[in-house]
């Protein structure tokens, strides 16, 4: 993997202009044609168990994009995939594998539930809010530290380490809902209920949540501080070659704690916009698994930030959408992880096809 | 409470550990093959699954365990050739791959289930154990080890056949050159792409026959999503065991453990979260990490694909 996508065009001659619009365009017709070759592969699965295609392709692309109400809800999903992806990014770039994102997430998402509803009563409510989304984030944080430390100093190899946090967190964040944090309120296990009214506010007349914005915000930073400042730089040659970095002086350990930090500060920012903004409350054994589909679309966009929105728009579109066209056709939702899946490989797949060409050319 | 320490309990939860490894087993050497070879197999989990949904399917209408196994493990094998196609030939990312494998392959057995059987889930009738004799009347021990279904024994039986395949023969030394340094078996004129391969294949094979054995033997009947994480168990199992089987085998069995302790503190009637004791396992392997962690011994091409004459 390149450590990045060198500028298409140098900004000598006057046709950079054209050659990076011919990039951009060319960039687009390679996501959009393997997507839509993705989507006729899965209408054939479709049409083998019977249901019409056409029908609920389009009922995805009414209630995930068209109707008002989809693409709000679509928007409002994408919150808090923006900061999970964020998070991936500062991870892979540096070439650390944070598996761990879902753990982290929930751990955000309780430790905000948890605080949240209890602090809007003696803060007023943006202080509160903001106390909220600090703790989850320091709690993700500090569930990072153990993979981060021994990586940086045990050389402990961070996918086996990050995945059990994760199985280890969801366990933590379910006996904390069940046993620490619980409602006693109610009878099914569920965590205190943030007011409606003390939520992040929504955007305008609109149903979408202010999170879509702090997503945006985080995901664009993280890109311009990777790809812009000399601490990106820094994370960037960690990732690339680790002994080069030892080389060239900089402080290998203390940079993968770093990353580590960021990336789950980010992952429980997740969980806290996901709460505070949309859910309320979190229930024993919630889990939306939002790492595992963000994960790959990080990849295929290369670890860049713009593109990277670009991806977690279509993934919220077609789980937004998944979600009503299975509904009304009688398809179980289970359709739309094929979907995804599909999408995934085809993509990946064109990208193969794009640079073997490529290759061929120059050669 | 006053049944807890009970023998028959005792040997009950051993059972239930028994039978709670195997898959973790299963899917632990399997992932071992790939990583030797150099794949890093985060599909497993998607292999599991499309060996438990298919080895149901064969079990249930066939009626014979055994063929139920083999269409299972050729369920697994057929998701592996996919990986093996894009990550090992035209060496795609693995965990793109992976991940979208796992992901394509809940939905998938989830749609078919649905399609098949609606909302019910059909039982198979309960696997016949081989009783070993003599052994089997050991109090406790006996009940718990060795009344199993003869794949167990089997499996059992796979990780010195393993372990004898990595140290003593020929395919073993050329897994793990294709790990280690896939440029030097290339040099010494044998096919990384085919070696490779044949390491991806087994891993889905193996997986398949884990994910075929958690459905039909251990649960009876397949759900949507039961492997419910078997798959990156075994990723971990494999990669703490370092390269050898044998710790594979025993790390199968400390989760398996603390998996059984879950339903019997249910059965028990003891009012702690199940959370608490799936915890277990994951807990005691982070403190071993953290008291003796070393540097992990991962192949050193690992996740990286195979591009014959490139630098």
């Amino acid at each position: 993997m390149s450590i990045d996508t060198a500028p298409a065009a140098t900004a000598l001659d006057a046709t950079s202009g054209a050659a990076t619009r011919r990039d951009i365009l060319h960039r687009l017709l390679m996501t959009i044609v393997p997507i839509l070759a993705a989507l006729v592969i899965a209408g054939c699965i479709l049409l083998a168990v019977g249901v019409d295609p056409l029908a609920y392709y389009g009922y995805v692309l009414e209630k995930g994009l068209f109707s008002p109400l989809g693409i709000q809800q679509t928007l409002t999903r994408m919150a808090p995939l923006l900061f999970l992806a964020a998070g991936l990014i500062v991870a892979f770039r540096a070439g650390m594998w944070n598996l761990g994102g879902d753990g982290q997430f929930l751990l955000g998402a309780v430790t905000a539930a948890a605080s949240a509803p209890a602090l809007v009563e003696i803060l007023p409510a943006w202080l509160a809010l903001f106390c909220s989304f600090l703790i989850a984030m320091l709690v993700a944080m500090i569930w990072s530290l153990v993979p981060a430390l021994l990586r940086a100093y045990q050389g402990v190899n961070e996918i086996i380490t990050t995945l059990m946090m994760t199985f280890l967190g969801t366990s933590l964040a379910n006996v904390l809902v069940k046993l620490v944090f619980r409602d006693p309120g109610t009878t099914v296990p569920q965590t205190r209920t943030l007011p409606v009214e003390d939520r992040l506010p929504r955007l305008f007349e609109t149903t979408i949540t202010s999170g879509l914005l702090l997503g945006l915000a985080a995901i664009i930073i993280v890109h311009l501080v990777m790809t812009r400042t000399a601490f990106g730089l820094k994370l960037r040659i960690v990732g690339a070659n680790p002994r080069a970095a030892v080389h060239a002086g900089l402080g290998v350990p203390g940079l993968t704690i770093a990353v580590f930090a960021i990336s789950a500060g980010l992952a429980g920012l997740a969980g806290a916009v996901d709460i505070i903004g949309v859910q309320g409350n979190v229930r024993a054994d919630w889990n939306p698994a939002y790492g595992l589909a963000v994960i790959p679309a990080v990849f295929l966009a290369r670890m860049n930030g713009f593109a990277a929105i670009g991806f977690v728009f279509l993934l919220s579109v077609l789980s937004i959408g998944g979600e009503s066209a299975a509904r009304r056709l009688g398809v179980p939702n289970h359709f739309t992880l094929v979907l995804v899946s599909i999408v995934l490989i085809v993509l990946a797949l064109a990208e193969y096809v794009d640079h073997r060409y490529h290759q061929s050319r120059k050669a | 409470m006053t049944g807890l320490f009970s023998e028959v309990f005792l040997s009950a939860l051993l059972f239930g550990a028994v039978t709670a490894a195997i898959p973790l087993l299963l899917a632990g050497l399997g992932e071992q093959m790939s990583e030797k070879a150099g794949v890093l197999n985060i599909g497993i989990e998607g292999m599991m699954l499309a060996g438990a949904y298919l080895g149901f399917v064969g079990a249930f209408y066939s009626g014979s365990l055994w063929l139920g196994f083999l269409t299972g493990a050729a369920g697994g094998m057929a998701v592996a050739l996919i990986m093996a196609l894009l990550c090992v030939r035209i060496g795609l990312n693995q965990i793109v791959i992976g991940i979208a494998l796992t992901l394509g392959l809940e939905g998938l057995t989830a749609l078919l289930h649905h399609f098949q059987f609606s909302r019910s889930y059909p039982r198979l009738p309960a696997a016949d154990a081989t009783v070993i004799p003599l052994l089997s009347d050991i109090p406790v021990i006996g009940p718990a080890f060795f009344k199993h279904h003869l794949i167990v024994y089997l499996a059992v039986a796979l990780v010195f056949a393993m372990g004898y395949l990595y140290r003593r023969t020929q395919l073993g030394l050329n897994l793990q050159a294709a790990g280690d340094k896939p440029a030097a078996l290339d040099v010494a004129g044998i096919d990384v792409i085919r070696t490779r391969t044949i390491a991806v294949l087994s891993t889905g094979a193996l997986a398949g026959l884990g994910g075929a054995y958690l459905a039909n033997v251990g649960a009876g009947l397949f759900i949507p999503f039961i492997t419910n994480g078997a798959g990156f168990l075994g990723i971990v199992l494999a990669m703490l065991a370092r390269g050898r089987p044998v710790w594979v085998l025993f790390g199968a069995l400390l989760f398996g453990v603390c998996l059984s302790l879950t339903t019997a503190m249910q059965v028990a009637g003891i009012n702690i979260p199940t959370d608490v004791i799936q915890m277990l396992p994951f807990l005691a392997v982070m403190i071993m990490l953290v008291l003796f962690g070393r540097r992990a011994s991962l192949p050193a091409a690992l996740g990286i694909p195979y591009e014959r004459g490139a630098r």
